[in-house]
C-alpha cells in the first residue's frame, strides 16, 4: 500500500472514482494522460460556456420581465421559396449545416490519429467550407433582418425592444466563434497538407512539434461551436 | 523523468484513440439530424405551452450530450477531468434559476406599476 502511494506519477491509473481523488491528490499533474493543449482547450471552452451561458440567463430574465410581447422568431425568420413563407426554414436549415460541419470535424479527429494525412486533410476543408456556408447564411439572416425588418439592437416594429439586443449580441458573438473556426480550420488543413503534424514541424504559436492531437483540440473548439449553436436554437428561435 | 512519462502516456492515448470505430461518429451524426429535425417539427406543427418547452428542452439535452460524450470524447476521459467541466456549467444553471426568479418578480412589480395592464389583460403567462 505505502509503495504504491509512493510511486510518482504511476502509470497503472486507477478507474472511476477512486481514480478520480488518486488524479487530484496526486500533487502532480491532475489531468494524467492528457496533452496540455487539451486541457487548457477544455478550461478556455468552460470559461466561454460562463459567457454564453451569462448572455442566454440575462436573454431569459429580459424576456420574462418584459412586458411588451416578444417577436414570434417562427414568424421573424420564415422565408419564403415561391411559394407560402416556410417558418424558421434558414434557421433550420443552419442548423443541419452545423451538425454536419461537426460530423466531419469529428471524423477528421478520427483519421487524423489514423495518420491518414490526405482524408483529414480534405475533411478539415469541407468543415471550414460548411462553416463558412453557415456564416454566410448569418450575413443574410443579419441584412435582411436590419435592412428589411427594422431591427436594431434598441428596438424593432414587431415587440419588446430587447428582441434586437439579444438577438444582435447572442448570434453575433457566437458567429464570431465561428468565423475564428473557419480560420483556423484552414490553418490547420495547411498544416496537415504540407506535412507538418506527420513530420512533428514546429508551430507559430509554440516550440513544440506538430501532433495529431491537434487536430483533436480543434475539434473540441468546432464542436463547442456547434454546441452553443444547439442552446441558442432551443432558447432563443424555438422558445 | 517528467518527459518519458510524458511520452509514454501520450503513445498510450494515441493508440486508444484509434480503437474508437467510425460507426459509432456515423450514428451519433444521424441521431443529432434526427433530433434537431424533430426540434424544427415542434415549431413546425407549433406545439405551444408546457409540451413546447419540455419537447424543446429534451431535444436540446440529448444532443448536447451527444455532441460532448461522443464528438467531444467526454466518455473516453477519466473523471477527473469530466467533473473538471461538467461541474462549473452546473454551478452556473444555479444563476439561470436566481435570474428566473428575479425576473418573475420583477414582471410583477411592471405588472403593479402599469395597473392597467394587470387588471385589464391579466395576462396567464409571463413567458408571451
Amino acid at each position: 500500500m505505502s509503495t504504491e502511494t509512493m510511486a510518482p506519477d504511476s502509470l497503472e491509473l486507477k478507474p472511476g472514482l477512486a481514480g478520480f481523488f488518486d488524479d487530484w491528490s496526486s500533487d502532480q499533474r491532475a489531468f494524467k494522460g492528457v496533452p496540455w493543449g487539451k486541457a487548457m482547450m477544455w478550461i478556455f471552452l468552460v470559461s466561454d460556456t460562463f459567457i454564453f451561458g451569462c448572455f442566454l440567463a440575462s436573454y431569459m430574465t429580459v424576456r420574462v420581465s418584459t412586458l411588451d410581447p416578444w417577436p414570434s422568431a417562427s414568424e421573424v425568420f420564415a422565408l419564403s421559396f415561391g411559394g407560402a413563407p416556410i417558418p424558421l426554414i434558414l434557421i433550420a436549415i443552419m442548423t443541419f449545416v452545423l451538425i454536419t460541419s461537426s460530423g466531419t470535424m469529428a471524423l477528421a479527429v478520427n483519421y487524423g490519429y489514423r495518420k491518414n494525412k490526405w482524408v483529414t486533410f480534405w475533411l478539415l476543408i469541407a468543415t471550414a467550407l460548411l462553416g463558412a456556408t453557415f456564416v454566410g447564411m448569418q450575413v443574410f439572416e443579419w441584412s435582411k433582418l436590419i435592412f428589411e425588418e427594422g431591427v436594431r439592437p434598441w428596438g424593432n416594429p414587431m415587440g419588446a425592444a430587447q428582441f434586437g439586443s439579444v438577438f444582435f449580441m447572442v448570434t453575433g458573438f457566437h458567429g464570431f466563434h465561428v468565423s475564428i473556426g473557419v480560420i483556423f480550420l484552414f490553418i490547420f488543413s495547411y498544416k496537415v497538407a504540407r506535412g507538418h503534424l506527420d513530420d512533428q514541424t514546429q508551430g507559430w504559436f509554440t516550440k513544440r512539434g506538430g501532433n495529431y492531437e491537434e487536430i483533436e483540440i480543434l475539434g473540441l473548439y468546432w464542436h463547442f461551436v456547434d454546441l452553443v449553436w444547439v442552446f441558442i436554437f432551443a432558447f432563443f428561435y424555438l422558445w | 523523468m517528467d518527459h518519458t512519462a510524458d511520452g509514454h502516456t501520450q503513445v498510450v492515448r494515441e493508440e486508444e484513440a484509434i480503437q474508437h470505430p467510425l460507426g459509432v461518429y456515423f450514428k451519433i451524426w444521424i441521431l443529432l439530424f434526427v433530433l434537431s429535425a424533430l426540434s424544427y417539427a415542434v415549431d413546425f406543427y407549433q406545439v405551444q405551452g408546457y409540451m413546447r418547452w419540455f419537447l424543446i428542452l429534451l431535444f436540446m439535452v440529448l444532443k448536447a450530450g451527444l455532441i460532448i460524450a461522443v464528438f467531444m470524447h467526454m466518455v473516453w476521459e477519466r473523471l477527473a477531468m469530466v467533473y473538471f467541466i461538467l461541474l462549473p456549467p452546473i454551478l452556473l444553471l444555479t444563476l439561470v434559476a436566481i435570474g428566473s426568479l428575479e425576473a418573475d418578480w420583477t414582471f410583477f412589480q411592471r405588472g403593479v406599476y402599469f395597473l392597467k395592464e394587470l387588471i385589464l389583460e391579466a395576462p396567464a403567462s409571463p413567458h408571451h
